[in-house]
Order: structure tokens, then sequence, then C-alpha cells
């Protein structure tokens, strides 16, 4: 098992508040793993700390870009992190609403591309064959995920379960080792949730890369995922496969509430 | 009908007495009398009233017959679309355009030719703070600032060392564009009103500093005798003022292509997406692998090389500067020029650029009433299209299939 994902005594402070508590948590290559937990448990805040967009209190979060080399990511910018092969997509959407389906999937091939100033104002050959190479990947990752037919059409004009499915296609652009998913299923109806299943899975197989997603919908987690962790106040309180979580005392009480004895 | 009277007395009578203090009451100071001037507020009512009558039954015609035909409505809804235009008519509409521009100074007076290089300055400005506002979302309030750079760097080293127009511009875009990453580094974490502040307060600085630093910039007096561009080194040029005009004119022509042809491009390339995609989503953009800071420091460092070029031509154009042409009102029409104009929209920032600097220009006939017809015509713009006179509805990229190139205007 080669990890890929690291995350050592990760701490979160918010003033008083202890949002994430020493968690420890490994994501292997070409797994998928879930993180679920009650509401407020910090499973957002364990994203935007491992994405950069939050500043850990303390602990140690680790990629491993090849099995020997890892690079320690945590304080560093969103966008360094981006680039060192983790990307994610957010639980409430935020894609370019006023662009189209494309222009979100083109931006995302950003940190991977490298035209400047220069090749903007002259189109030298290089910039124009980058531009080119970046539509065709684009277009071919939206045909991954199913939106083919709707390339030009402006996102906030996208059904929700596209929107959702074109915020994965935009977060995969940026060819990451990791994809990270807040609650891809939110809001959508179980023929969606089975789609999307199925689009999960072939992303996987198809780009080998490993995939961490917080859900609440547990039909969806218990399907897809190989291991789960569960959080409560900002600790982790169990991993283990599907089986294990299922029938694991701790995390019946953490779901149901103390008094209940299930 | 009783209704849309009685609705249109109504909106009279608030007229006339929301206008009662300003256009009736009169005080004459030689005789200590106050003087109401009750015919004037009858034509303004009676005026409003008409408009008003009109207004509502056209409402009731719109859902009448006239309107009901779809042909008119698709055109009406259409129109900012550039797609609605057949090539033909955009072909022909900008063949007459550069015939007309080009053969300006031809048949118009050096009055005119000067009143369309200060148009075409402001398209230059227009495109440039387009770049800032338009594109990467960031509101600037003190744009006027790069702009006076340019001016100043030429007006100084021309008076000082008599360096001329030609090196000074491309000096004057280089040290603009070092001041807007001066400007951009303390604001990076800002966005919206409290960027639109901070920048404000740095216009205000450049030019408090231009009118009290007297031993530099020899405070409000100003730095006069700047020399007017040379051709190919020979001052030629000073013989006649009228032929000095013309030739700035041509310098301003081409130089403003020049701006539109980068501008656009620039829109339509890797760094404009992140630009755009900037302004619709910080954190989004920043988790997509966008550098935040490198990309906002762009945005105002591309943007003040094009204030800064037409500060330098505004100093060779009128020969004299003072701290008076870079006022905050500067700033505010330029930011009007790109909102009304459509904002992220090129045409529409030339458009806009027009409409704002020619309009009170020929509005001159009337008088004190100028501000106001402008003032009108600004809201009407905004009420009736308030993303701008030429919205910016078309992608940067549109993906054709069975196609190997992209369709990139």
């Amino acid at each position: 098992m080669n990890p890929i994902l690291n995350v050592r005594q990760l701490t979160m402070d918010f003033g008083g508040i202890r949002a994430l508590a020493r968690l420890d948590l490994t994501v292997n290559h070409g797994e998928i793993a879930a993180l679920i937990g009650p509401n407020g448990a910090g499973k957002t805040t364990f994203f935007n700390c491992v994405t950069g967009l939050y500043v850990p209190t303390s602990g140690d979060v680790f990629i491993h870009a090849t099995p020997e080399k890892s690079v320690r990511i945590n304080g560093m910018k969103p966008h360094r992190v981006t680039r060192a092969g983790l990307s994610r997509t957010f639980q409430n959407i935020r894609l370019f609403k006023e662009m189209t389906a494309l222009e979100n999937v083109m931006i995302g091939r950003h940190c991977r591309t490298h035209a400047g100033i220069f090749g903007a104002f002259f189109r030298n050959r290089a910039t124009r064959d980058e531009e080119q190479r970046i539509i065709h990947d684009s277009y071919r990752l939206l045909e991954i995920v199913g939106l083919e037919d709707q390339v030009n059409f402006r996102a906030l004009n996208l059904p929700y379960g596209d929107q959702r499915k074109l915020e994965i296609a935009r977060a995969l652009a940026a060819e990451p080792r990791l994809l990270l998913l807040d609650e891809p299923a939110a809001g959508m109806n179980s023929q969606e949730t089975r789609d999307l299943t199925s689009l999960i899975l072939k992303i996987r197989d198809e780009f080998n890369i490993a995939i961490l997603l917080i859900e609440h919908d547990m039909k969806l987690v218990m399907t897809l995922s190989e291991r789960i962790f569960v959080m409560d106040y900002g600790r982790k309180i169990a991993e283990g496969t599907p089986e294990d979580i299922r029938t694991n005392p701790d995390v019946i009480r953490a779901y149901l509430g103390e008094d209940s004895h299930a | 009908m009783i209704d849309t009277l009685l609705k249109s007395l109504r909106t009279a009578l608030w007229f006339m007495f929301l206008t009662f203090p300003i256009l009736a009451v009169r005080i004459d100071s030689l005789k200590n009398a106050v003087t109401v001037r009750w015919p004037a507020v009858i034509i303004l009512g009676a005026v409003i009233f008409l408009i008003s009558v009109l207004w509502h039954t056209a409402g009731l015609v719109k859902r009448s017959w006239f309107f009901r035909f779809d042909g008119f409505k698709q055109f009406i809804q259409r129109l900012p679309d550039q797609d609605a235009l057949s090539p033909f008519m955009i072909r022909t509409t900008l063949g007459a355009a550069a015939v007309f521009m080009i053969s300006l100074p031809f048949f118009a007076s050096s009055y005119q030719t000067n009143v369309m290089i200060n148009a075409l300055l402001y398209v230059m400005l227009g495109l440039g703070l387009n770049i800032v506002v338009g594109l990467a979302g960031l509101l600037d309030l003190g744009y006027v600032a790069f702009y006076a750079v340019g001016a100043y760097l030429y007006a100084l080293l021309n008076l000082h060392l008599g360096i001329g127009f030609w090196i000074a511009l491309p000096m004057g875009a280089a040290l603009a564009a070092f001041f807007g990453i001066l400007l951009g580094i303390p604001v990076l974490r800002l966005k919206g009103d409290y960027l639109a502040i901070v920048t404000l307060g740095f216009g205000e600085i450049i030019r408090l500093i231009l009118e009290n630093w007297d031993r530099v910039f020899k405070g409000p007096s100003g730095i006069s005798h700047i020399s007017r561009p040379s051709l190919f080194g020979i001052g030629i040029m000073e013989s006649s003022v009228h032929h000095a005009i013309i030739y700035m004119y041509y310098i301003v022509v081409v130089l403003v292509l020049s701006t539109f042809f980068f501008v656009s491009r620039l829109k339509h390339s890797r760094i404009g997406r992140a630009l755009l995609a900037l302004k619709e989503d910080e954190i989004a953009c920043q988790a997509m692998g966008i550098d935040k800071m490198k990309t906002k420091l762009t945005a105002f460092a591309l943007g003040a090389t094009w204030a800064g070029m037409a500060g330098v031509i505004f100093a060779a154009k009128t020969t004299f500067i003072n701290p008076a042409s870079f006022t905050f009102m500067e700033s505010a029409i330029i930011l009007s020029i790109v909102v009304i104009g459509g904002m992220g929209s090129i045409p529409g920032v030339v458009l806009g650029a027009f409409f704002l600097v020619l309009l009170p220009e020929y509005f001159r006939e009337l008088g004190d009433y100028r501000m106001l017809v402008f003032g009108g015509a600004m809201i009407l713009v905004m009420v009736f299209k308030p993303r701008g006179l030429l919205e910016n509805t078309k992608p940067t990229v549109t993906y054709v299939s069975q196609q190997t190139g992209p369709d990139t205007p």
C-alpha cells in the first residue's frame, strides 16, 4: 500500500474552538475513501486545512507525489497545493457561473499550462498549440463526465446534477493524484446518485487516482468506499471497512445521540 | 384610461414638488427678494404629465398589436449579442467607422479633431481600466493616479532632460505598471468596497503629492511648454498648431488600435481566463491552481500600463499639465465608461467612451442643462441596460465539433 495523503496530528483552532483535534488519516494510492460524521464534525474544515484554504494550528499534511518523494503541504498556498496534486470540489458548488462548461474546465488546466503575458499578446506558435491542447483536454474531460452536449452552455444554466459533474471535471483538469469531493451527491435524486456512483468508479479506474469524499448519503458511501473515516467533534472516532463502521458502537452513538443503546 | 390620467397627474405633481426648490425658487441678491417662477413649474408639470401618459399608453400598446410579432422582440433581446448582426453588417459598420476615423482630420476643424483625440484617449483609459474592473473584477477608484504618473513622467523628463515623446511613452507605461504593482501589493487581501476605498485613497495621495510637493512637481501651477511629439526626430510640428493636432490625432488612433488589439488578445488567453475566473470566485480560482496574488498584480500592472501611456499622450497633447486634471472626477468618468459600456466587453467600452465624452461635448449648447441631460442619459442606460450598452455575453472560447481549431474571436 502506497500512501498518497498522510495527515498526522492535524489540529485546527478557531479562537477557543477546536475544530480539528489531532487527526490522523491516510489515504492510499488508487483508493476510494469516505469521511463521514454528523453536521459540524469538522469534515469541511479538514478539507479546507488540507487544500490550503486554512492554515492548520499544528500537525502535518504530506502528499506523496511518488512513493519516494513527499511534500509537506500544510500552510502552503492553495494554488501550490493544487499543483502538488490535490484538487477538490465544494459543498456549495463554486463554479464560474458566467463562464461556459468548457471555460470552467479550461480554468482547471491553468496550473498545468504555462502561456504568459507575452504569449497572450503575441500568440506565438507555442501559445497557440498549448491553447489547442487545453481545449481538447478539457473537451475530453467533459465527455468523460457526460457533459459533451453542454460544452458551450453557461454553468449557471446547467441543471444542478450537471453542475456537480462539471465541478468534478474541472477538478480533474488539474491532474490531481488525490481528488477531494465535498458532498458530491448533495441535492441529487436517487437516479442521479446512482449515476454519480458509477461516474466516481469510472474516474478512479480511468485516471488511476485516489478519491476522498465527504458524504451524508450512506448508501453511496457504503457502496463506493473501501475505507471509511468517522469524525465527531473534530476527532476521528472510527476507521475501517464499511462493514466495521456499520456495526461500530461509537459511530452509532455519534449519529443517534448519547442515550441510545443500539 | 382614467387610471392612467390620474397616475400621470400624480407623477407630474410629484415632479413639480421635488424640483420646486431648484427650478422655481429664485433668489435675487440685488433686490434682496425671492421670486417664484411659476410658469417654469407649470411647463415642467405639463411635460412630465405628457411623458407619463405616453409611457403608460405605450405599455398598453406593447401588450396589444404592435410589439406582438416575434421578429421585433427577438431583435431587441438579441441586440447586445454580436451574433445577431450578420458578418456583412459588422464589416460594413467597421469599414465605415475606419473610413470616418482616417478621414476625420481632413474635413473636421481643429476643434473637432481635438475633441476626437480626447474621446480616443478615454477609449484607451477605458480599455485599460476594463482589464482591472471588467476582467479581474477589482473595483479601482484611483485609476487616474496612473494617468497622472504617465503625464508627470513625461512633463518632468521633458522639462529637465529634454527627453522626447517617443522615448517617454514606453517609460511612462513601465513606470505606471510599477506603480500598479506598488498599489497592488497592499490591497491583495482586499476586495469589493474595501478595495474601492483604498484605491480611492491612493488616487488622492498621488494628486496631493503633485499639488503640495512644489519643488519637484511645481504645485498647482503645473508644468507648461511640454514638447509635442516629433516626427523622426524633427520638430516640424512646432510650426503649426493645426498640423500638430492632426499628427497627434493619428498617433492616438494607432495607439488606440493597438490597445484594442492587445486587450482583446489578452481576454482570449490563458491569463485573461484566469482574470475572469478571479472575478467570479476567488476561492474556487485558487483551488484550481491559479496564483491569486500574481494574477491580481498582473491585472493592476497591465491596467496601469495603458493609463501611463495615455498620460504621456495627454501631456504631449495639451503641452500643459497640473494636478487639477487628475481629480477623482476623472477616475469616476473612466469607471463610468467601463460600467456603461458593459463590464468586460471591449466594443462596449469603446462605445461607452464615445458616449460619455462626446455627449457632454456636443451638448454644450444646452449650457447649464448639459450635465442634467448627461446624468439623465446615464440613468436611462442603467435602467434599460443595467449590464451596459454592449453586454459582455460571448464566451472567450466556443467549441465547435468536427473542427480541429477553436473559434476564438
